[in-house]
């Protein structure tokens, strides 16, 4: 057994979320100088290019991109003989988010009841998404998920003999009900099959593949392509002020589902995806 | 673009789709701080003033302000008549308004603007002064008094009801 101490997962996932909330992927940084070339509404421009300016400010004097510095979602891959040491990677993680938060200087944006609502203080607890896999390494991904794209998701779990153009449909119908709300161009995470958890979950998963890497089955890659040309002509625009660019990416996640069903998740991400991985 | 002046500048006569620079004092309320002025009365002079849909990160060492960017405006919605019958004259956020909130605005003579989603460190180099001036307990979602310097903003439904979210 390899055994990791409860310091190298706090370490991680705190240098991490540091990570997520100031500097913007690169893959994200060039899909948005594109969409900036590419968009030809004046108002959409100016919007692109405001949100620019924004994420090259944020990394020089390392303040986080947006205010809203999200609920902290972790994804973590652990290796079966990897054993951890000091505490549950429940409380680790939990303790990364804490130190991330209060010494990065973000907004506290989690209450600890759904209807109560009594702000916890430093950002925990966090969403965590644990899978065993084979070996002795452990993956931790962090995503910092703000509100405003998450409120905007949706999720309808279809007869299986829908014609595949009803789903693209309601794609469409989600991403224009959102509007300016979630912050566009946004990146559109769908996922497909499953349960209704499990298609939520590849929805969130969908978000987290590089931008400009379309699905290994060219089959969905093509539905990729398809959903997204569908997407950008509902011309919601940049920030909901109509345009050419309304999402940079659309990104299918599929899995085995049940012959009575075909369940359908979107979540969608702003323009600022933040997500940051690290190996142990 | 051309400098407005909160809260004393005139709004009544930009155009749906124009680009402004904001300066000047606005408050930021979000939903928390809705919600209790509408259930407990406004706590502060209200009339032709300015609103900011935002709740900022905290403040580095050094800094005025947190990242500030707009919060979805929608959410407020509910209690926005209310506000504008109590003298509020601007509003500023993200994403587009209920229709009785276009109706409302054109009723009152008010505007509503947006500020650019997601560019709130952006936002923050704009903001010169900073203080909590009601509901410290909420927090980021506090009453904050702003001063702002040259804030780009996009009038996004007129003192007409004009939107430029209707397509």
């Amino acid at each position: 057994m390899r055994e990791i101490k409860k310091e190298a997962i706090i370490e991680t996932v705190k240098k991490l979320f540091l990570e997520a909330n100031i500097s913007l992927p690169t893959d994200i940084q060039k899909a948005l100088d594109a969409a900036y070339q590419s968009e030809d509404n004046p108002n959409a421009q100016e919007m692109l290019s405001l949100i620019i300016e924004n994420y090259k400010l944020a990394v020089e004097k390392q303040v986080p991109i947006c205010q809203d510095t999200g609920m902290a979602v972790v994804f973590v891959e652990w290796g079966s003989e990897v054993c951890l040491i000091g505490t549950s990677l429940e409380e680790a993680i939990n303790e990364g988010v804490r130190q991330a938060y209060t010494e990065g200087y973000f907004r506290k944006s989690v209450v600890s009841d759904p209807l109560r609502r009594k702000n916890t203080g430093d950002n925990t607890p966090a969403v965590i998404h644990t899978k065993i896999v084979a070996g002795d390494k452990v993956k931790i991904t962090v995503a910092p998920k703000g509100f405003g794209s998450e409120n905007m998701g949706a999720l309808k779990m279809f007869n299986p003999t829908v014609p595949v153009n009803e789903i693209e449909d309601f794609i469409v119908s989600v991403v224009s009900k959102a509007s300016a709300n979630p912050c566009p161009p946004i990146v559109v995470g769908v996922g497909i099959g499953g349960t209704m958890e499990k298609a939520a979950l590849l929805a969130k998963e969908a978000l987290l593949r590089d931008i400009a890497k379309e699905h290994p089955d060219p089959f969905w890659a093509e539905k990729e392509k398809a959903f997204l040309q569908a997407i950008n002509l509902t011309g919601v625009g940049a920030q909901g002020v109509g345009g050419r660019i309304t999402a940079l990416a659309c990104h299918i996640e599929v899995y085995p589902t049940h012959i009575a069903g075909l369940p359908v998740a979107v979540n969608l991400n702003c323009h600022a995806s933040r997500h940051q991985e690290a190996y142990l | 673009m051309k400098r407005i002046f909160l809260p004393k500048g005139d709004v009544t006569d930009l155009v749906v789709g124009e680009w402004v620079l904001l300066n000047g004092t606005i408050y930021t309320a979000r939903d928390q701080a809705h919600k209790r002025m509408v259930e407990e009365g406004i706590p502060l002079a209200l009339e032709g003033q300015a609103i900011y849909y935002a709740g900022p990160c905290p403040a580095k060492p050094g800094q005025v302000s947190g990242p500030i960017g707009p919060t979805t405006s929608m959410r407020m919605d509910a209690f926005t008549p209310f506000l504008l019958k109590n003298g509020l004259k601007v509003m500023l956020g993200k994403g587009d308004r209920s229709p009785a909130v276009r109706e409302a605005i054109k009723e009152y003579q008010a505007v509503y603007l947006v500020i650019v989603g997601g560019a709130g460190a952006l936002i923050a180099d704009k903001v010169k002064k900073l203080a909590v001036i009601a509901y410290d307990d909420l927090r980021s979602e506090a009453i904050h008094c702003l001063e702002i310097e040259d804030l780009p903003a996009l009038v996004a439904i007129d003192s007409k009801g004009r939107s430029i979210f209707q397509k």
